[in-house]
């Protein structure tokens, strides 16, 4: 439908498309039998937070272990950039020869499949937080932003030779490492507790810390693992400031959020997985209008799911009370066939209209669209991302 | 809570409280001596004889109810004294704070006056003890010996986190390196092979550090332990090479600037002008291994403060984080094993060079369980800690030889060596339930803003196979 009238038009290409960072391709990540990720494709734009959201068991963290090399995707490819703009023949060519990576002056390409754990976060610059806070609980908050930054300090210390002998340089660097820990560390607000154990911060402030110390590795791309779980509301409209502040220091984010206070507040682009396949691709808006997304969050066992406020609102905004009453009693049974190969394909859904071209006055139009409750007719797999975009 | 509760009890009913304190230790005391008293009954209270005809049974009623006694009275002052606090409750905590304040000041004088007597040791010994100098030089090189072992696994184990039961392979390889150098090649002496024993037992600890870089826990310590033993049963078969169970002998004694501790022209002795003394050697045996000893503390106090060092202590806090933020694991690994076999190698050359001898026998695995509990039992990552658990388990299991007053108390048969391991495992026990983390448990951070807070031992993590 609308992909094709968006190519042509370069004023209406998201940012996404137009200057990704991260492009993920055909990600397929097989455990034996089990496909978490199939045949997945995204894009992250340069300096956009993107938000990957998804039912429990969508394989959102999967693709966050893929992506940073905690695990080696089946199939697939995961291409990082440095510089501005697509670089497409750049990719293409280190594919081809078989190289990890390829660096030119500014730009660089690295494919990150290819690239074990350590040298991901170390030269393609993509740190990443954890769903189960990880810090080096029995050290300083200020020791572990200095391990954070430990490639750039152990060339200082000369391998350790100089560092021994006591040599100035090793030193000099060493405090500049200590001011880019205060930087963070006032960032974050934990100026205060700079010299207490990392394990003795509340949970709130070890979400930070975990944040600052993946902000020390300079990274280009920060990934973080639902950094609003467990928060309450002040922690987390601060955590949406720091977000906020790291984007503005040039460094894109891709996060995973349950929240959907934080998402839908922040988030330049949304990805929408189940069952490991995308279901959804586009702005706030086009996606917690898009159908699929809503049975996909919605079409569960109780209504109280029903209880999400931001969500319930737009669903009646769109669709209307009697179709919530619909989409509520959408039992899991029937979910469950529906293999991670076949995307949520429900039957008597409303047809998934050209609603998201225009935002503004899409909502009345959707309704009006979906009253009727056409029977959806599948699309192949590649429009739909393009489909959500199209704003 | 418990300090205004008991503030606001009446005097009588303190009071009151202070008899039933007692009444429950003395309690407790004789449920001690009971069960004393039936444990020891056997072992305490019966002595076989060979007599004519096989053996006689003798009972030795005083001994038995010494013990019953020792352990009641005993008892009853540890109520009343040590655990007197855990039962009120009250005081413990603006006590324990005090106490904490005040350590890092006292702690500070501690170490420099310990270091201090440790720079004089020898002529303490030769000034105080002139008949017994030679002992007592000969203990301290030993302690000294082992403290520099410690030093040198707590790198691999009580900083980077990895358990490492075989560490005596590199002790071994360190102590081999400079036998064969040295009886092979005339102009190889002590000071040219210490640093070429040292890089073989760190090229050791590498080709040991690649095949365990995957393991974790007990798997590692099973493999690392099989390491220990595979480079012993090597040395006790080559026979062409190394000897096999005759060992090498004939090792030269390390020189002074080419400066022989011996009789006669270009001696030491003769050079200063000075009488000769066999004791020489030995005092200039422990300045050798003390200066050994010193390197390896300051490289790695150095070496902590280092990003290499931090990078260690992260891995040993959380592997995954590690990898995480752009540091290479498996060359963490590597350097943290081969400086701590480096160490090792050195400290093999010096029990080399002193013994003159060496032979597998000396390489068991008994030892890399004794420097692993040396390492233990001082706190992990403790650099204070392994030197006080060092004198305690090599100086103290020489001081059990000298127990004689023992037998005044039970009975002139009795032989306090023969109860030496005992009495060694049963402090051992006592101290691990005291401090189960170790005599300095906590761990001082390496930098800090304002003020550097020790961190409890409840943080600090273990590492793998813990």
């Amino acid at each position: 439908m609308s992909d094709t009238l968006v190519a042509p038009n370069p004023a209406t290409i998201p940012n996404w498309e137009a200057d990704p960072v991260l492009t993920v391709e055909h990600l397929t990540m097989r455990f034996g039998g089990l496909v978490a990720v199939g045949d997945l494709s995204f894009s992250v734009g340069r300096g956009d937070i993107t938000a990957l959201i998804g039912p429990n068991g969508a394989g959102k963290t999967t693709v966050f272990n893929c992506v940073t090399g905690f695990y080696k995707p089946t199939e697939g490819r995961i291409a990082m950039r440095h510089g501005p703009g697509k670089q497409a023949e750049l990719v293409e060519e280190v594919t081809a020869s078989g190289l990890r990576w390829k660096k030119d002056g500014e730009q660089g390409v690295f494919l990150l499949e290819r690239m074990a754990d350590h040298e991901i976060s170390a030269r393609a610059g993509v740190a990443r937080t954890f769903q189960n806070i990880r810090l080096f609980s029995g050290m300083t908050v200020l020791e572990n932003l200095l391990v954070a930054q430990h490639n750039r300090l152990v060339v200082a210390s000369g391998f350790s030779i100089g560092g021994i002998l006591g040599l100035p340089n090793y030193r000099k660097a060493e405090s500049e490492a200590v001011d880019k820990a205060v930087h963070w560390l006032k960032q974050t607000n934990l100026m205060d507790r700079a010299d207490d154990p990392a394990g003795d911060l509340p949970y709130g402030a070890q979400r930070r810390l975990e944040i600052a110390r993946a902000m020390c590795t300079d990274p280009y791309l920060l990934c973080l693992d639902e950094p609003a779980a467990g928060l309450n509301p002040r922690e987390s409209k601060e955590l949406n400031e720091l977000l906020q502040y790291i984007r503005g220091q040039g460094t894109s984010v891709l996060l995973i959020e349950h929240d959907m206070g934080v998402v839908m507040e922040i988030s330049d682009h949304i990805i929408v997985l189940d069952y490991g396949v995308k279901i959804a691709d586009g702005d706030a808006t086009s996606v917690r209008t898009d159908p699929k997304v809503i049975a996909a969050y919605l079409g569960v066992e109780d209504e109280e799911d029903l209880d999400v406020p931001e969500v319930r609102e737009h669903v009646i905004e769109t669709i209307g009370e009697a179709a919530i009453a619909d989409l509520a009693p959408q039992p899991m049974a029937e979910r469950a066939p529906v293999t991670s190969a076949e995307p949520a394909q429900a039957v008597g859904k409303p047809k998934r209209a050209p609603r998201a071209r225009k935002a503004a006055t899409g909502k009345t139009e959707t309704a009006k669209t979906a009253a009727p409750k056409t029977p959806r007719t599948r699309k192949p797999r590649g429009t739909s991302s393009s489909d959500g975009g199209a704003t | 809570m418990m300090a205004v509760t008991s503030a606001n009890t009446s005097p009588g009913a303190r009071a009151r409280q202070e008899e039933n304190r007692f009444a429950q230790a003395v309690r407790d005391a004789a449920i001690a001596a009971f069960l004393a008293g039936v444990l020891s009954f056997f072992f305490i209270g019966f002595r076989t004889d060979i007599a004519p005809g096989g053996l006689s049974l003798k009972m030795r009623w005083s001994a038995w109810i010494t013990a019953i006694v020792v352990v009641f009275v005993g008892r009853l002052l540890l109520n009343l004294f040590v655990f007197n606090r855990t039962w009120s409750g009250s005081s413990t905590k603006p006590r324990s704070a005090t106490v904490s304040e005040r350590l890092p000041d006292l702690g500070k004088w501690l170490l420099r006056a310990f270091f201090i007597f440790a720079l004089v040791l020898p002529f303490v010994a030769m000034y105080f003890f002139p008949n017994r100098d030679r002992q007592f030089i000969d203990i301290a090189i030993l302690i000294m010996t082992y403290v520099m072992l410690g030093w040198g696994l707590n790198i691999v184990v009580g900083l980077a986190g990895l358990l490492d039961l075989g560490y005596v392979a590199f002790y071994a390889v360190g102590a081999y390196s400079f036998a064969l150098l040295s009886t092979h090649f005339e102009f190889i002496g002590f000071w040219t092979a210490l640093p070429l024993a040292g890089m073989l037992a760190a090229c050791w600890g590498l080709v040991l550090g690649f095949p365990v870089l995957r393991l974790r826990g007990d798997y590692l310590a099973i493999v690392t332990l099989a390491f220990g033993e595979i480079i012993r049963v090597v040395l006790l078969n080559w026979y062409e090479f190394t000897g096999g169970p005759n060992g090498i002998s004939g090792i030269p004694k390390p020189t002074l600037f080419g400066l022989e501790f011996a009789r006669g022209e270009g001696s030491f002795a003769s050079f200063f002008g000075l009488t000769y003394d066999p004791i020489h050697r030995f005092v200039y045996l422990y300045y050798i291994i003390f200066l050994l000893a010193l390197i390896t503390n300051i490289v790695t106090m150095r070496l902590r403060a280092l990003p290499i060092g931090r990078a260690w202590e992260a891995l040993r806090e959380d592997e995954i984080a590690c990898r995480s933020l752009g540091i290479n694991t498996r060359n963490t690994k590597l350097t943290a094993f081969a400086i701590g076999a480096m160490f090792g190698g050195f400290a093999g050359s010096f029990f080399a060079t002193r013994q003159g001898f060496i032979s597998p026998e000396s390489f068991s695995f008994i030892e890399s369980a004794i420097i692993l509990a040396i390492v233990v039992l001082g706190g992990l990552g403790s650099q204070i800690g392994v030197v006080i658990a060092a004198i305690v388990m090599i100086g103290g299991t020489e001081a059990l030889r000298n127990l004689g007053f023992l037998t005044y108390i039970f009975g002139p048969g009795f032989d306090p060596v023969q109860y030496r391991m005992l009495l060694f495992g049963l402090a051992m026990v006592i101290i691990m339930v005291w401090k189960p983390r170790g005599f300095v448990s906590t761990r001082e951070p390496t930098v800090a803003l304002k003020e550097k807070k020790r961190i409890g031992a409840d943080l600090v993590a273990q590492g793998e196979g813990h």
